[in-house]
């Protein structure tokens, strides 16, 4: 095919992500993108431009050279496209489907300046999904480098550190306190968003790489970080233990039953298989009515979550408006098909109980928005005597987490700062030398990417100090 | 998989498994516990490490059969293998001299004293271990308490052995004779450590006790396990599992043990369906949970 102009690809319009239908999905928990066909994948990628000094490149924590695999598959050569993409990124499938690319890679495409970005996450998730189906990585393994890595933590941050420390020939052991590898990939984001498979077909991939995956070890508990290092041979870590403790509000009625943090509900849900319903051992309450609070990825995949087991109406409570919802456009868009409520301008101030100890209704009050506050979004404030009720039986708390303790209260000399994460400088290494960190530990609550993106640092930055010392 | 290597009951509906797990047994302390996954669709659960040996690689678990996980659990035998086994988990007991400590343990309660008996002695204390049973079957681990405490009284509610009574009557008049106690650590049903702690209120003797709330990851990420301690929300796999009884809102903790109730009857029912064998040897399982099996 000739080389298209580009007044021709400007002329292209975005392809569309097939999707299931909001009927069937809303009771579903099959995924809700279908991927493109080839056909639009191949029309998709000809939207890009091919820019000499491609932006959408530094839009992407893991510099992915962009154009080089979209040009790739214009030319129908997927095994070449999967090689651009794996040599940057060990998590394609993944990133494609949970990026926020509307804020990523896609926000500083040249072509969002007048309409549409290039459709990267698609073309990602759809060179992804191919090799997955049709490719067995054969790798040529690099020579042994003699030194030894461990990782705390099997999240997208310790996957990604694992996988490029294994390119370079280093061994490395990665330590899960749960019983499956994938962090948030498996226990928080929904089958509909990203199927559990996935996450393990990639997980696969790096144990074919000789990543080892050791599961049911807690770092902090099972061994200490000094132990790692002294007695159990390792030449460095790297933590990745992602932001752990849900937070509460601390408003009357967070005990009573029938309330949920978000992260107890999709564990249950999604890690233990609760969806799946009489088949799996663990239980999860389900209700007819159910409130949500909070406007992130978390409070929308719990709540489309609550919508599939039943709840109706499923409302989500946000004490924003809907501008300011830090949750990925696409997320918002595919609730509100599914039928969520949206309550916006509102907050929780006291769970009611039934005369049994179960929750019969959240009490709120509806906010205004004031002055800017630190994080530059207007400020909500309550209106007095706004107070109203919403009927549920069950409430889920999604406002958020802290940095989980466990592992920084038994490592002496690993400096924190004032929330309990992990300080590191600009090479993601801590104030003991050899250990790393990265993710969520570092950031607080962030995104996929940003965690896949300090792995990556960091693996370029422990190759380095075992090389040389440094 | 980790594998049983010694299965026998205890009493009644009472386990007693040797599992191997080196990297639990090398760094277990008094006050420990693991999250243990049956099999590979199975629920996560907690159990107490009721004693380890880091030479061959062991720890003890004594479990009771209170619903499906349990009953499965308890149905395998030496030679068979676990899914899942993760920890050390939990906060270890503080251990230090306080002259005369006194543990009481309710059913398999009694597993968690256990180990905390044999270190307060190691450290100079005097220990006494009150430990209750419904009736002499059921009292359990009373030999090897022997072994590292300086007096062990058993109770049961119908008198069958030792003092009859809830373990608090033997207890209170424990306290009034000796005079001496400094510390009382305390794990098995709810009613039974919140009555404890009545006990010793009056006293004002440092009382401490093993909270058992629901769990799903062990580590501090679902806050399922929160329990309400004087006045504030604490996750009882982190801050925990032992608190001061006296502050401890054991009400709250009683209540949001029942939510599964109707789940969990379910999964009994589905269980038994599906036929397990004899691994129950005829136990009959209460949905009544801990509550029912030991004394208060
Ligand atoms: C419900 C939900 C939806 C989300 N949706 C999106 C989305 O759509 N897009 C997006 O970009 N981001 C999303 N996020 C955020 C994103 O998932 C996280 O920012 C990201 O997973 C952080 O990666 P991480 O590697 O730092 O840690 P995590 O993914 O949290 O993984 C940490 C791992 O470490 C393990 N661990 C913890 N402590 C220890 C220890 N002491 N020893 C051994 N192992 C330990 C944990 O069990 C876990 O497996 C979402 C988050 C949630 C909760
Ligand atoms: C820190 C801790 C240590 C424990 N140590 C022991 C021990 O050494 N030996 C022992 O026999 N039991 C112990 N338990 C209790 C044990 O975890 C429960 O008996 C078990 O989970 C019941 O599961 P099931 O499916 O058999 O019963 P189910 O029918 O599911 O439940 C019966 C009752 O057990 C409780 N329970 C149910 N699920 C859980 C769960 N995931 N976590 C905690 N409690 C639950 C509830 O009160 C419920 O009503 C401990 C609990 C905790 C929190
Ligand atoms: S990984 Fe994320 S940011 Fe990078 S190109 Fe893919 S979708 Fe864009
Ligand atoms: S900025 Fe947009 S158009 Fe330019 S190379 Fe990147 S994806 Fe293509
Ligand atoms: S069991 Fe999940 S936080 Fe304690």
């Amino acid at each position: 095919m000739p080389a298209l102009k580009p007044s021709e690809r400007m002329k292209i319009p975005r392809q569309r992500m097939p999707e299931r239908e909001a009927d069937e999905r809303r009771t579903a928990f099959i995924e809700v993108n279908r991927g493109y066909t080839s056909q639009a994948a191949v029309t998709e990628s000809m939207r890009c431009l091919q820019c000499k000094d491609a932006k959408c490149i530094a839009g992407c924590p893991v510099g992915i050279d962009i154009p080089a695999f979209v040009d790739a598959i214009a030319r129908d050569d997927l095994p070449a496209a999967a090689d651009i993409l794996f040599a940057d990124n060990v998590l394609p499938g993944i990133t494609g489907r949970v990026c926020p690319q509307e804020t990523q890679c896609e926000e500083v495409c040249v072509r969002a300046k007048k309409g549409d970005p290039v459709g990267i996450g698609y073309l990602e998730r759809y060179v992804a999904d191919w090799a997955r189906e049709h490719r067995r990585e054969l790798f040529d393994p690099p020579p042994p480098s003699g030194r030894r890595v461990a990782i705390v933590g099997s999240g997208p941050g310790g996957l990604t550190c694992a996988g490029e420390l294994s390119k370079r020939g280093h061994a490395v052991t990665v330590f899960e306190a749960l019983h499956r590898p994938g962090g948030v990939l498996v226990y928080g984001i929904p089958e509909f968003r990203l199927p559990n498979a996935i996450v393990d077909a990639e997980v696969e991939t790096l144990r074919r790489r000789g990543v080892e995956i050791v599961t049911d070890v807690i770092i902090g508990q099972t061994y200490t970080i000094r132990e790692l290092m002294r007695t159990e041979g390792f030449d460095a870590v790297f933590i990745a233990n992602g932001a752990g403790l849900p937070i509460f509000q601390g408003i009357p009625g967070e005990n009573l039953k029938g309330v949920y943090s978000a992260n107890e509900f999709l564990t249950r849900v999604n890690l233990m298989g609760a969806y799946r319903g009489e088949e799996s051992d663990t239980p999860v309450l389900t209700s007819t009515r159910t409130v949500v609070c909070g406007g992130g990825n978390t409070a929308m995949d719990a709540v489309r979550t609550s919508r599939r087991l039943g709840a109706d109406p499923a409302t989500l409570v946000y004490r924003r408006s809907r501008r300011e919802m830090p949750a990925r456009a696409e997320e918002v868009k595919h609730a509100e098909e599914e039928g969520v409520v949206f309550e916006v301008l509102c907050n929780p101030v006291e769970i009611l109980a039934d005369e049994n100890g179960w929750v019969r209704a959240t009490r709120c009050i509806r906010m205004e928005l004031g002055e800017p506050d630190a994080s530059g979004r207007r400020r909500p404030v309550p209106i007095p005597g706004s107070e109203f009720d919403i009927p549920c039986q069950i409430f889920i708390q999604a406002i958020g987490t802290r940095a989980n303790p466990l592992l920084t209260q038994t490592t002496p000399g690993l400096n924190t700062n004032k929330w309990g994460n992990i300080i590191v400088d600009e090479n993601n290494m801590t104030s003991i030398p050899g250990v790393f960190a990265g993710g969520d530990i570092v950031r607080g609550g962030a995104t996929v990417i940003l965690a896949m993106g300090d792995g990556k640092r960091a693996a370029a930055a422990i190759d380095a100090y075992l090389r040389n010392g440094e | 998989m980790f594998k049983i290597v010694q299965a026998e009951w205890l009493a009644p509906k009472v386990r007693r498994l040797m599992v191997e797990a080196p990297r639990v047994a090398r760094r277990h302390q008094p006050g420990h516990f693991v999250i243990v996954r049956v099999h590979e669709e199975g629920e996560r659960i907690p159990l107490t490490i009721a004693d380890s040996d880091a030479g061959h690689g062991t720890i003890t678990l004594i479990v009771q059969v209170v619903g499906a996980t349990t009953e499965r659990l308890c149905g395998l035998e030496a030679g068979e293998g676990i899914s899942n086994v993760a920890g050390p988990l939990g906060r270890p007991t503080d251990i230090e001299y306080v002259g005369h400590a006194v543990l009481v343990g309710g059913g398999v309660g009694t597993a968690v004293i256990y180990p905390q008996a044999a270190a307060l002695r190691e450290v100079g204390n005097r220990v006494t271990a009150v430990i209750g049973g419904r009736s002499r079957e059921y009292v359990i681990l009373e030999a090897e308490l022997a072994q590292c405490c300086d007096d062990v009284f058993p109770c049961t509610d119908d008198g069958s052995y030792g003092y009859h009574g809830f373990v608090t009557g033997w207890l209170k008049d424990l306290i009034d004779d000796t005079g001496d106690v400094g510390l009382v650590l305390t794990a098995g049903p709810v009613p039974m450590m919140r009555a404890v702690a009545e006990v010793t209120r009056p006293h004002g003797i440092r009382t401490i006790a093993s909270l058992n709330p629901i769990m799903v990851d062990g580590t501090g990420m679902c806050g399922g396990c929160r329990v309400t301690v004087d006045g504030q929300m604490k996750f009882a796999c982190v801050d925990g599992p032992e608190f001061d009884a006296h502050t401890v809102d054991f009400a709250g903790l009683t209540d949001r043990l029942t939510t599964y109730r109707n789940q969990e009857q379910l999964a009994w029912n589905r269980l038994h369906e599906t036929a397990l064998g004899d691994h129950s040897r005829g136990a009959h399982c209460q949905m009544s949970g801990l509550e029912a099996a030991a004394p208060v």
